[in-house]
Protein backbone atom coordinates (compact mmCIF):
# COMPACT_ATOMS: atom_id res chain seq x y z
CA UNK A 1 0.00 0.00 0.00
CA UNK A 2 1.13 3.69 -0.91
CA UNK A 3 1.48 5.60 2.32
CA UNK A 4 1.65 8.89 0.33
CA UNK A 5 0.41 9.35 -3.25
CA UNK A 6 1.37 12.71 -5.10
CA UNK A 7 -0.66 13.71 -8.44
CA UNK A 8 0.19 16.59 -10.87
CA UNK A 9 0.62 18.52 -7.83
CA UNK A 10 0.97 22.20 -9.00
CA UNK A 11 1.45 25.59 -6.82
CA UNK A 12 2.31 29.09 -7.97
CA UNK A 13 3.73 31.41 -5.36
CA UNK A 14 3.15 35.50 -7.28
CA UNK A 15 5.98 34.87 -10.06
CA UNK A 16 7.45 31.39 -9.14
CA UNK A 17 5.88 27.81 -10.26
CA UNK A 18 6.95 25.94 -6.99
CA UNK A 19 5.46 22.91 -8.20
CA UNK A 20 4.98 22.39 -11.94
CA UNK A 21 3.43 19.41 -12.03
CA UNK A 22 5.07 16.61 -9.14
CA UNK A 23 3.69 12.82 -8.98
CA UNK A 24 5.28 10.37 -6.97
CA UNK A 25 4.38 7.46 -4.84
CA UNK A 26 6.02 6.32 -1.34
CA UNK A 27 5.30 2.83 -0.30
CA UNK A 28 4.54 2.22 3.40
CA UNK A 29 7.17 1.91 5.43
CA UNK A 30 10.00 3.28 3.24
CA UNK A 31 12.50 5.75 3.21
CA UNK A 32 11.78 7.73 0.25
CA UNK A 33 14.12 11.21 -0.31
CA UNK A 34 13.31 14.07 -2.18
CA UNK A 35 16.49 15.06 -3.45
CA UNK A 36 16.93 18.67 -5.31
CA UNK A 37 18.81 22.00 -4.98
CA UNK A 38 17.19 24.67 -2.72
CA UNK A 39 14.33 26.37 -4.88
CA UNK A 40 13.62 23.39 -6.69
CA UNK A 41 10.21 22.79 -4.68
CA UNK A 42 11.18 19.58 -2.13
CA UNK A 43 9.53 22.26 0.39
CA UNK A 44 6.51 22.99 -1.08
CA UNK A 45 5.60 19.30 -1.65
CA UNK A 46 5.87 18.78 1.79
CA UNK A 47 4.22 21.62 2.69
CA UNK A 48 1.10 20.45 0.82
CA UNK A 49 1.50 16.84 1.81
CA UNK A 50 1.27 18.14 5.60
CA UNK A 51 -1.85 20.41 5.09
CA UNK A 52 0.55 23.54 5.69
CA UNK A 53 -1.03 24.92 2.13
CA UNK A 54 -3.26 23.53 -0.55
CA UNK A 55 -2.39 23.29 -3.60
CA UNK A 56 -3.65 24.93 -6.75
CA UNK A 57 -4.17 21.87 -8.54
CA UNK A 58 -3.59 18.06 -8.36
CA UNK A 59 -4.17 15.88 -5.52
CA UNK A 60 -2.77 13.76 -2.61
CA UNK A 61 -2.92 11.06 -0.43
CA UNK A 62 -1.49 10.91 3.07
CA UNK A 63 -1.90 7.69 5.49
CA UNK A 64 -5.29 6.98 2.72
CA UNK A 65 -6.85 10.47 3.38
CA UNK A 66 -7.07 13.30 1.28
CA UNK A 67 -4.67 16.22 2.36
CA UNK A 68 -7.11 19.20 0.88
CA UNK A 69 -10.65 17.02 1.65
CA UNK A 70 -9.22 15.88 5.11
CA UNK A 71 -6.51 18.10 6.53
CA UNK A 72 -7.29 16.80 10.29
CA UNK A 73 -7.49 13.21 9.41
CA UNK A 74 -4.41 13.65 7.82
CA UNK A 75 -2.53 15.90 10.59
CA UNK A 76 -3.48 12.79 13.07
CA UNK A 77 -1.43 10.55 10.89
CA UNK A 78 1.79 12.42 10.41
CA UNK A 79 5.15 13.74 12.19
CA UNK A 80 6.36 16.95 10.52
CA UNK A 81 9.85 18.16 11.50
CA UNK A 82 10.42 21.42 9.47
CA UNK A 83 13.30 22.63 7.82
CA UNK A 84 13.33 25.36 10.22
CA UNK A 85 13.27 24.10 14.02
CA UNK A 86 9.95 24.39 15.62
CA UNK A 87 10.99 24.18 19.16
CA UNK A 88 9.87 26.96 21.81
CA UNK A 89 12.65 28.29 22.86
CA UNK A 90 11.80 29.63 26.62
CA UNK A 91 9.68 25.87 27.49
CA UNK A 92 11.97 23.16 28.15
CA UNK A 93 12.43 19.76 26.04
CA UNK A 94 9.97 17.89 27.97
CA UNK A 95 7.47 20.70 27.94
CA UNK A 96 8.00 20.89 24.40
CA UNK A 97 7.11 17.17 24.43
CA UNK A 98 4.68 17.20 26.40
CA UNK A 99 2.00 20.01 24.89
CA UNK A 100 2.54 18.14 21.58
CA UNK A 101 1.12 14.89 22.74
CA UNK A 102 -1.74 16.48 24.46
CA UNK A 103 -2.45 18.31 21.40
CA UNK A 104 -2.48 14.56 19.69
CA UNK A 105 -4.97 14.05 22.14
CA UNK A 106 -2.78 12.31 24.37
CA UNK A 107 -2.62 12.50 28.54
CA UNK A 108 -1.69 11.08 31.97
CA UNK A 109 0.74 8.51 32.44
CA UNK A 110 0.75 7.26 28.42
CA UNK A 111 1.54 10.88 27.78
CA UNK A 112 4.55 11.13 30.66
CA UNK A 113 6.14 7.34 29.76
CA UNK A 114 6.37 8.36 26.13
CA UNK A 115 8.06 11.61 26.70
CA UNK A 116 10.48 9.62 28.84
CA UNK A 117 11.04 7.37 26.35
CA UNK A 118 11.76 10.03 23.41
CA UNK A 119 13.76 11.93 25.68
CA UNK A 120 16.08 9.13 25.61
CA UNK A 121 15.75 8.04 22.20
CA UNK A 122 17.55 11.13 21.29
CA UNK A 123 19.46 11.54 23.71
CA UNK A 124 18.13 14.37 25.72
CA UNK A 125 17.30 12.96 28.99
CA UNK A 126 19.76 15.03 30.40
CA UNK A 127 18.85 18.34 29.14
CA UNK A 128 15.00 17.72 29.51
CA UNK A 129 14.34 20.25 31.86
CA UNK A 130 16.73 22.80 30.69
CA UNK A 131 14.77 25.44 29.00
CA UNK A 132 15.58 25.01 25.12
CA UNK A 133 16.71 28.10 24.51
CA UNK A 134 20.18 26.53 25.88
CA UNK A 135 20.37 23.65 23.44
CA UNK A 136 22.92 23.22 20.57
CA UNK A 137 21.37 23.09 16.56
CA UNK A 138 22.27 19.35 16.87
CA UNK A 139 20.01 18.76 20.22
CA UNK A 140 17.27 21.31 19.00
CA UNK A 141 16.87 19.39 15.93
CA UNK A 142 16.24 15.94 17.54
CA UNK A 143 14.23 17.51 19.81
CA UNK A 144 12.32 17.91 16.78
CA UNK A 145 12.23 14.84 15.75
CA UNK A 146 11.05 13.57 19.24
CA UNK A 147 8.34 16.42 18.63
CA UNK A 148 7.04 15.01 15.17
CA UNK A 149 6.84 11.18 17.15
CA UNK A 150 5.31 11.79 19.85
CA UNK A 151 1.80 10.68 18.68
CA UNK A 152 3.08 7.66 17.14
CA UNK A 153 2.88 8.69 13.53
CA UNK A 154 2.18 6.07 10.68
CA UNK A 155 4.21 8.93 8.39
CA UNK A 156 7.16 11.11 9.60
CA UNK A 157 8.16 13.71 7.28
CA UNK A 158 11.79 15.27 7.62
CA UNK A 159 12.27 18.26 5.65
CA UNK A 160 16.33 19.16 5.27
CA UNK A 161 16.82 17.24 8.96
CA UNK A 162 20.40 17.83 8.35
CA UNK A 163 20.74 21.36 7.23
CA UNK A 164 22.42 23.97 9.18
CA UNK A 165 24.12 20.99 11.12
CA UNK A 166 27.87 20.58 11.88
CA UNK A 167 29.08 17.33 10.77
CA UNK A 168 29.28 15.74 14.06
CA UNK A 169 25.65 16.24 14.41
CA UNK A 170 24.90 15.47 11.04
CA UNK A 171 26.47 11.93 11.45
CA UNK A 172 24.08 11.85 14.94
CA UNK A 173 21.01 12.44 12.80
CA UNK A 174 21.58 9.91 10.33
CA UNK A 175 21.90 7.65 13.35
CA UNK A 176 18.98 8.70 14.05
CA UNK A 177 16.59 8.65 10.86
CA UNK A 178 18.54 5.01 10.24
CA UNK A 179 16.91 4.04 13.49
CA UNK A 180 13.78 5.59 12.49
CA UNK A 181 13.61 3.44 9.08
CA UNK A 182 14.62 0.14 10.73
CA UNK A 183 10.87 0.85 13.02
CA UNK A 184 8.02 -1.25 11.27
CA UNK A 185 5.39 0.39 9.71
CA UNK A 186 7.15 4.24 9.65
CA UNK A 187 7.26 5.57 6.25
CA UNK A 188 9.43 8.23 6.35
CA UNK A 189 9.43 11.16 3.52
CA UNK A 190 13.01 13.10 3.50
CA UNK A 191 14.22 16.03 2.11
CA UNK A 192 17.54 17.02 1.36
CA UNK A 193 20.32 18.79 -0.96
CA UNK A 194 22.64 16.50 0.18
CA UNK A 195 23.61 14.06 -2.20
CA UNK A 196 25.31 12.02 -0.48
CA UNK A 197 22.91 12.06 2.23
CA UNK A 198 19.52 10.55 -0.33
CA UNK A 199 22.58 8.12 -1.36
CA UNK A 200 22.75 7.16 2.34
CA UNK A 201 19.58 7.16 3.75
CA UNK A 202 16.85 6.71 1.25
CA UNK A 203 15.86 3.50 -0.44
CA UNK A 204 14.57 5.55 -2.85
CA UNK A 205 15.17 8.95 -4.31
CA UNK A 206 13.17 11.54 -6.74
CA UNK A 207 15.07 13.98 -8.11
CA UNK A 208 13.27 17.63 -8.07
CA UNK A 209 14.15 19.99 -10.76
CA UNK A 210 12.75 23.45 -10.87
CA UNK A 211 8.68 21.99 -9.60
CA UNK A 212 9.10 18.82 -11.33
CA UNK A 213 10.22 15.45 -10.72
CA UNK A 214 12.92 14.20 -13.70
CA UNK A 215 13.60 10.94 -12.04
CA UNK A 216 12.84 8.58 -9.61
CA UNK A 217 14.42 4.86 -8.58
CA UNK A 218 16.42 3.44 -6.25
CA UNK A 219 20.09 5.20 -5.78
CA UNK A 220 22.16 2.28 -7.23
CA UNK A 221 19.63 1.54 -9.89
CA UNK A 222 19.95 5.50 -10.82
CA UNK A 223 23.68 5.07 -10.79
CA UNK A 224 23.97 1.87 -12.67
CA UNK A 225 21.43 3.41 -15.02
CA UNK A 226 24.31 5.73 -16.03
CA UNK A 227 26.98 2.94 -17.46
CA UNK A 228 30.37 4.60 -17.55
CA UNK A 229 32.52 6.42 -15.77
CA UNK A 230 32.90 10.11 -14.17
CA UNK A 231 36.28 11.78 -14.94
CA UNK A 232 37.11 15.14 -13.58
CA UNK A 233 40.13 17.16 -14.71
CA UNK A 234 41.39 20.07 -12.88
CA UNK A 235 42.42 22.63 -15.19
CA UNK A 236 45.16 24.90 -14.37
CA UNK A 237 44.51 28.63 -15.57
CA UNK A 238 41.16 28.18 -17.20
CA UNK A 239 40.72 32.04 -17.92
CA UNK A 240 37.17 31.87 -19.94
CA UNK A 241 38.43 29.45 -22.48
CA UNK A 242 35.80 26.92 -21.00
CA UNK A 243 33.80 26.38 -24.48
CA UNK A 244 37.18 25.19 -25.91
CA UNK A 245 38.27 22.97 -23.24
CA UNK A 246 34.82 21.53 -23.30
CA UNK A 247 34.66 21.23 -26.93
CA UNK A 248 38.68 19.62 -27.02
CA UNK A 249 37.28 17.16 -24.83
CA UNK A 250 34.23 16.39 -27.24
CA UNK A 251 36.66 14.65 -30.04
CA UNK A 252 37.52 11.83 -27.30
CA UNK A 253 34.93 8.27 -28.61
CA UNK A 254 32.29 8.22 -26.17
CA UNK A 255 32.65 11.46 -23.93
CA UNK A 256 29.32 12.74 -23.37
CA UNK A 257 27.78 15.27 -20.81
CA UNK A 258 31.10 17.18 -20.19
CA UNK A 259 30.58 20.27 -18.16
CA UNK A 260 33.26 22.79 -17.50
CA UNK A 261 32.56 24.37 -14.17
CA UNK A 262 35.44 26.72 -11.81
CA UNK A 263 38.16 25.10 -13.11
CA UNK A 264 36.47 21.72 -13.41
CA UNK A 265 35.88 20.22 -16.28
CA UNK A 266 33.91 16.57 -16.21
CA UNK A 267 32.68 14.21 -18.43
CA UNK A 268 30.92 10.78 -19.19
CA UNK A 269 33.04 8.11 -20.42
CA UNK A 270 32.38 4.09 -20.93
CA UNK A 271 36.15 3.69 -18.80
CA UNK A 272 37.90 5.89 -17.37
CA UNK A 273 40.87 4.16 -17.44
CA UNK A 274 40.83 3.94 -21.40
CA UNK A 275 39.56 7.31 -22.26
CA UNK A 276 42.34 9.13 -19.89
CA UNK A 277 45.10 9.38 -22.03
CA UNK A 278 42.74 10.40 -24.92
CA UNK A 279 41.01 13.30 -22.77
CA UNK A 280 44.21 14.66 -21.52
CA UNK A 281 46.11 14.31 -25.07
CA UNK A 282 42.98 16.31 -26.00
CA UNK A 283 43.43 19.05 -23.90
CA UNK A 284 47.25 19.38 -24.12
CA UNK A 285 47.12 19.92 -28.24
CA UNK A 286 44.91 23.18 -27.30
CA UNK A 287 47.59 24.66 -25.13
CA UNK A 288 45.60 23.46 -21.39
CA UNK A 289 47.66 22.75 -18.27
CA UNK A 290 45.99 19.86 -16.70
CA UNK A 291 46.69 19.96 -12.58
CA UNK A 292 44.55 16.41 -11.42
CA UNK A 293 42.55 13.79 -12.67
CA UNK A 294 40.34 11.21 -11.61
CA UNK A 295 37.98 9.11 -12.99
CA UNK A 296 35.47 7.69 -10.73
CA UNK A 297 32.04 5.36 -10.83
CA UNK A 298 28.45 7.65 -11.27
CA UNK A 299 27.71 9.91 -7.85
CA UNK A 300 24.37 10.73 -7.78
CA UNK A 301 25.88 13.86 -8.57
CA UNK A 302 26.10 12.19 -12.00
CA UNK A 303 22.46 11.09 -12.37
CA UNK A 304 21.66 15.28 -11.16
CA UNK A 305 23.83 16.30 -14.13
CA UNK A 306 22.37 13.31 -16.48
CA UNK A 307 18.84 13.93 -15.95
CA UNK A 308 18.82 17.77 -15.70
CA UNK A 309 21.65 18.86 -18.15
CA UNK A 310 22.66 20.89 -15.54
CA UNK A 311 25.66 20.46 -12.79
CA UNK A 312 24.18 20.09 -8.89
CA UNK A 313 26.61 22.48 -7.08
CA UNK A 314 26.10 24.91 -9.81
CA UNK A 315 22.15 24.94 -9.50
CA UNK A 316 22.00 25.60 -6.06
CA UNK A 317 23.85 28.88 -5.83
CA UNK A 318 20.51 30.15 -8.34
CA UNK A 319 18.24 29.67 -5.33
CA UNK A 320 14.66 31.02 -6.07
CA UNK A 321 11.53 29.74 -4.28
CA UNK A 322 11.62 27.58 -1.36
CA UNK B 1 -15.28 20.98 18.74
CA UNK B 2 -16.02 23.45 21.19
CA UNK B 3 -14.33 21.81 24.38
CA UNK B 4 -10.92 20.88 21.94
CA UNK B 5 -10.72 24.65 21.20
CA UNK B 6 -10.88 25.56 24.90
CA UNK B 7 -8.51 22.39 26.07
CA UNK B 8 -6.00 23.56 23.20
CA UNK B 9 -6.11 27.08 24.57
CA UNK B 10 -5.90 25.99 27.75
CA UNK B 11 -2.69 24.30 26.81
CA UNK B 12 -1.24 27.26 25.02
CA UNK B 13 -2.04 30.19 27.72
CA UNK B 14 -0.74 27.44 29.91
CA UNK B 15 2.75 27.57 27.90
CA UNK B 16 2.65 31.21 27.13
CA UNK B 17 2.21 32.05 30.69
CA UNK B 18 4.97 29.96 32.03
CA UNK B 19 7.27 31.08 29.42
CA UNK B 20 6.73 34.52 30.41
CA UNK B 21 7.65 33.58 34.49
CA UNK B 22 10.46 32.32 33.23
CA UNK B 23 11.43 35.88 32.15
CA UNK B 24 12.68 37.89 35.45
CA UNK B 25 13.11 41.03 33.93
CA UNK B 26 9.42 40.78 32.48
CA UNK B 27 8.52 39.67 35.88
CA UNK B 28 10.21 42.40 37.23
CA UNK B 29 8.73 45.33 34.66
CA UNK B 30 5.22 43.56 34.78
CA UNK B 31 5.27 45.23 38.99
CA UNK B 32 8.00 47.96 37.93
CA UNK B 33 6.78 49.93 35.23
CA UNK B 34 2.99 50.60 36.61
CA UNK B 35 4.49 51.75 39.90
CA UNK B 36 6.60 53.82 37.87
CA UNK B 37 3.95 56.01 36.09
CA UNK B 38 1.82 56.23 39.15
CA UNK B 39 4.36 57.66 41.47
CA UNK B 40 5.78 59.66 38.26
CA UNK B 41 2.49 61.14 37.17
CA UNK B 42 0.94 60.76 40.64
CA UNK B 43 4.00 63.75 41.25
CA UNK B 44 3.84 65.57 37.69
CA UNK B 45 0.34 66.24 37.82
CA UNK B 46 -0.58 66.72 41.35
CA UNK B 47 -0.82 70.39 41.54
CA UNK B 48 -3.40 71.07 38.54
CA UNK B 49 -6.56 72.66 39.69
CA UNK B 50 -9.76 70.14 39.10
CA UNK B 51 -7.39 68.00 37.25
CA UNK B 52 -8.84 64.67 39.80
CA UNK B 53 -12.59 65.65 39.22
CA UNK B 54 -14.49 64.41 42.22
CA UNK B 55 -11.63 62.09 43.65
CA UNK B 56 -10.32 63.27 47.14
CA UNK B 57 -6.80 62.99 45.73
CA UNK B 58 -5.40 62.24 42.59
CA UNK B 59 -3.49 59.61 43.76
CA UNK B 60 -7.20 58.41 44.08
CA UNK B 61 -7.99 59.61 40.76
CA UNK B 62 -4.93 58.17 39.22
CA UNK B 63 -5.25 54.65 40.26
CA UNK B 64 -7.88 52.77 38.32
CA UNK B 65 -6.49 54.96 35.28
CA UNK B 66 -3.12 53.71 35.29
CA UNK B 67 -4.48 50.05 35.87
CA UNK B 68 -6.06 50.62 32.73
CA UNK B 69 -3.07 52.23 30.83
CA UNK B 70 -0.84 49.71 31.78
CA UNK B 71 -3.85 46.83 31.12
CA UNK B 72 -4.17 48.83 27.44
CA UNK B 73 -0.55 48.91 26.80
CA UNK B 74 0.25 45.18 27.72
CA UNK B 75 -2.52 44.27 25.15
CA UNK B 76 -1.19 46.51 22.40
CA UNK B 77 2.43 45.10 22.76
CA UNK B 78 1.39 41.33 22.80
CA UNK B 79 1.59 40.93 19.36
CA UNK B 80 5.44 40.51 19.50
CA UNK B 81 4.82 37.06 21.51
CA UNK B 82 3.18 36.31 18.27
CA UNK B 83 5.98 37.29 15.89
CA UNK B 84 8.65 35.28 18.00
CA UNK B 85 6.69 32.24 17.65
CA UNK B 86 6.18 32.83 14.00
CA UNK B 87 9.93 33.64 13.45
CA UNK B 88 10.94 30.55 15.72
CA UNK B 89 7.75 28.42 13.68
CA UNK B 90 6.35 27.22 16.59
CA UNK B 91 3.05 28.30 14.18
CA UNK B 92 4.20 26.11 11.65
CA UNK B 93 4.52 23.41 13.66
CA UNK B 94 0.86 23.56 15.39
CA UNK B 95 -0.17 24.28 12.11
CA UNK B 96 0.91 20.94 11.08
CA UNK B 97 -1.21 18.85 13.87
CA UNK B 98 -4.36 18.55 15.10
CA UNK B 99 -3.96 22.11 17.10
CA UNK B 100 -7.02 24.28 17.23
CA UNK B 101 -6.40 27.17 15.01
CA UNK B 102 -8.97 29.14 17.03
CA UNK B 103 -7.39 28.37 19.96
CA UNK B 104 -3.90 29.29 18.84
CA UNK B 105 -4.85 33.29 18.65
CA UNK B 106 -7.63 33.10 20.96
CA UNK B 107 -4.68 31.48 23.86
CA UNK B 108 -2.65 34.88 23.11
CA UNK B 109 -5.98 37.10 23.93
CA UNK B 110 -6.81 35.14 27.02
CA UNK B 111 -2.88 35.38 28.29
CA UNK B 112 -2.86 38.95 27.80
CA UNK B 113 -6.47 39.31 29.60
CA UNK B 114 -5.06 37.19 32.64
CA UNK B 115 -1.66 39.38 32.60
CA UNK B 116 -3.70 42.35 32.47
CA UNK B 117 -6.14 40.97 35.29
CA UNK B 118 -2.46 39.90 37.50
CA UNK B 119 -1.30 43.81 37.50
CA UNK B 120 -4.61 44.99 38.08
CA UNK B 121 -4.93 43.07 41.30
CA UNK B 122 -0.74 44.26 42.22
CA UNK B 123 -1.92 48.30 41.39
CA UNK B 124 -4.85 47.81 43.76
CA UNK B 125 -2.53 46.67 46.96
CA UNK B 126 0.11 48.90 46.21
CA UNK B 127 -2.63 51.16 46.06
CA UNK B 128 -4.19 50.23 49.33
CA UNK B 129 -0.53 50.98 50.68
CA UNK B 130 -0.15 54.30 49.23
CA UNK B 131 -3.68 54.73 51.48
CA UNK B 132 -6.28 54.73 48.29
CA UNK B 133 -9.37 53.30 49.49
CA UNK B 134 -11.50 51.21 46.91
CA UNK B 135 -14.96 52.76 47.36
CA UNK B 136 -16.53 50.07 45.57
CA UNK B 137 -15.60 47.23 47.97
CA UNK B 138 -14.94 43.56 46.86
CA UNK B 139 -17.53 44.61 43.76
CA UNK B 140 -15.30 47.34 43.02
CA UNK B 141 -12.32 45.35 43.12
CA UNK B 142 -13.76 42.60 40.72
CA UNK B 143 -15.15 45.41 38.67
CA UNK B 144 -11.42 47.13 37.97
CA UNK B 145 -10.04 43.61 37.64
CA UNK B 146 -12.39 43.29 34.85
CA UNK B 147 -12.17 46.17 33.25
CA UNK B 148 -8.42 46.20 33.47
CA UNK B 149 -8.33 42.40 31.61
CA UNK B 150 -11.13 43.17 28.98
CA UNK B 151 -8.86 46.14 27.99
CA UNK B 152 -6.06 44.42 27.64
CA UNK B 153 -8.37 41.48 25.83
CA UNK B 154 -9.47 44.24 23.05
CA UNK B 155 -5.73 45.65 22.21
CA UNK B 156 -4.36 42.43 22.54
CA UNK B 157 -7.14 41.08 19.48
CA UNK B 158 -6.05 43.99 17.49
CA UNK B 159 -2.31 43.74 18.11
CA UNK B 160 -2.08 40.33 16.74
CA UNK B 161 -4.36 40.65 14.06
CA UNK B 162 -1.22 43.81 12.89
CA UNK B 163 1.36 40.75 13.99
CA UNK B 164 -0.32 38.48 11.70
CA UNK B 165 -0.24 41.07 8.91
CA UNK B 166 2.85 42.50 9.50
CA UNK B 167 4.93 39.90 10.66
CA UNK B 168 7.67 41.83 11.78
CA UNK B 169 8.80 43.44 14.81
CA UNK B 170 9.97 46.30 13.22
CA UNK B 171 6.33 47.28 11.72
CA UNK B 172 4.57 46.12 14.60
CA UNK B 173 6.65 48.76 17.25
CA UNK B 174 5.47 51.76 14.79
CA UNK B 175 1.96 50.73 15.04
CA UNK B 176 1.83 49.86 18.42
CA UNK B 177 3.17 53.64 18.88
CA UNK B 178 1.53 55.35 16.52
CA UNK B 179 -1.94 54.07 18.34
CA UNK B 180 -1.18 53.89 21.63
CA UNK B 181 0.03 56.99 22.64
CA UNK B 182 -3.06 59.22 20.75
CA UNK B 183 -5.48 57.06 22.40
CA UNK B 184 -3.98 57.12 26.08
CA UNK B 185 -4.01 61.25 25.66
CA UNK B 186 -7.63 60.77 24.11
CA UNK B 187 -8.60 59.19 27.46
CA UNK B 188 -9.27 60.48 30.98
CA UNK B 189 -6.30 58.30 32.24
CA UNK B 190 -4.58 61.35 33.55
CA UNK B 191 -7.15 63.91 34.00
CA UNK B 192 -10.75 64.39 34.24
CA UNK B 193 -13.23 64.56 31.12
CA UNK B 194 -14.40 68.67 32.26
CA UNK B 195 -10.46 70.45 32.29
CA UNK B 196 -10.24 68.53 28.41
CA UNK B 197 -11.09 70.52 25.19
CA UNK B 198 -14.54 69.55 24.42
CA UNK B 199 -13.82 67.73 20.89
CA UNK B 200 -11.33 65.47 23.08
CA UNK B 201 -14.44 65.00 25.09
CA UNK B 202 -16.29 64.01 22.27
CA UNK B 203 -13.78 61.89 20.76
CA UNK B 204 -12.92 60.33 24.42
CA UNK B 205 -16.30 58.59 23.95
CA UNK B 206 -15.58 56.45 21.39
CA UNK B 207 -12.22 55.53 22.73
CA UNK B 208 -12.38 51.97 24.37
CA UNK B 209 -9.76 52.97 26.35
CA UNK B 210 -11.98 55.31 28.11
CA UNK B 211 -14.57 52.77 28.30
CA UNK B 212 -12.51 50.97 31.02
CA UNK B 213 -11.27 53.84 32.31
CA UNK B 214 -14.82 55.39 33.50
CA UNK B 215 -15.81 51.96 34.95
CA UNK B 216 -12.92 51.39 36.72
CA UNK B 217 -13.12 54.35 38.33
CA UNK B 218 -16.23 54.69 39.11
CA UNK B 219 -15.64 51.80 41.19
CA UNK B 220 -12.82 52.91 43.03
CA UNK B 221 -14.06 56.76 43.32
CA UNK B 222 -17.34 56.89 43.48
CA UNK B 223 -18.42 53.19 44.56
CA UNK B 224 -21.63 53.57 42.30
CA UNK B 225 -22.63 54.07 38.57
CA UNK B 226 -22.68 50.19 39.06
CA UNK B 227 -25.27 50.18 35.51
CA UNK B 228 -23.00 52.68 33.39
CA UNK B 229 -19.29 50.61 34.29
CA UNK B 230 -22.04 47.15 33.66
CA UNK B 231 -22.60 48.96 29.95
CA UNK B 232 -18.93 49.55 29.49
CA UNK B 233 -18.07 46.19 30.27
CA UNK B 234 -20.36 45.20 27.43
CA UNK B 235 -18.95 47.25 25.18
CA UNK B 236 -16.03 46.61 25.96
CA UNK B 237 -16.68 42.67 25.47
CA UNK B 238 -18.07 43.65 22.44
CA UNK B 239 -14.81 44.78 21.10
CA UNK B 240 -12.66 42.23 22.82
CA UNK B 241 -14.99 39.83 20.40
CA UNK B 242 -14.46 42.14 17.42
CA UNK B 243 -10.89 42.47 17.54
CA UNK B 244 -10.12 38.90 18.37
CA UNK B 245 -12.25 37.73 15.19
CA UNK B 246 -9.97 40.55 13.34
CA UNK B 247 -7.11 38.61 14.95
CA UNK B 248 -8.79 34.83 13.83
CA UNK B 249 -8.62 36.60 10.08
CA UNK B 250 -5.97 37.68 9.93
CA UNK B 251 -4.68 34.26 10.47
CA UNK B 252 -6.32 32.69 8.49
CA UNK B 253 -4.61 35.43 5.85
CA UNK B 254 -1.17 34.09 6.86
CA UNK B 255 -2.00 30.63 6.65
CA UNK B 256 -3.14 31.44 3.17
CA UNK B 257 0.38 32.77 2.68
CA UNK B 258 2.40 29.60 3.50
Amino acid sequence: MDSIVAEELRKRYRTVQALDGVSFAVREGEVFGLLGPNGAGKSTTVRVLTTLTRPDSGRAFVAGENVVAHPIRVRRAIGYVAQDSGVDWEATGRENLLLQGRIHGMGGKGLRVRVDELLGLVGLDEAADRPARGYSGGMKRRLDVAIGLVHRPSVLFLDEPTTGLDPEARAAMWVEVERLAAEQNLTILLTTHYLEEADHLAERVAIVSRGRIVVEGRPEELKADLRGDSVTVEIAELDGRAAEAADAVSVVEGAQETTVEAGQLRTRVPNGANAIPAILSALDARGFAVASVTSARPSLDDVYLHYTGRDFSAEDVEGGAR
Amino acid sequence: MIFQTLRHTGWMVVRQARNLMREPIWIAMMVIQPLIWLLLYGQLYSRVPGIRGNASSYKEFLLPGIVCMNAFFGGMWSGMAMISDLDRHVIDRFLASPASRVAIVLSQVVRAGMTAAMQAVLLLVIGLVLGVRVHGGVAGWLMVIAASALLAMVFAGFSHGIALLLRREASMIATANFIGLPLMFLSTILLTATIMPVWIQHVSRFNPVNWGVVAARNAVVVGGEWWTSGQFLLFLIAAATVTTAFATWSFRAYQRSI
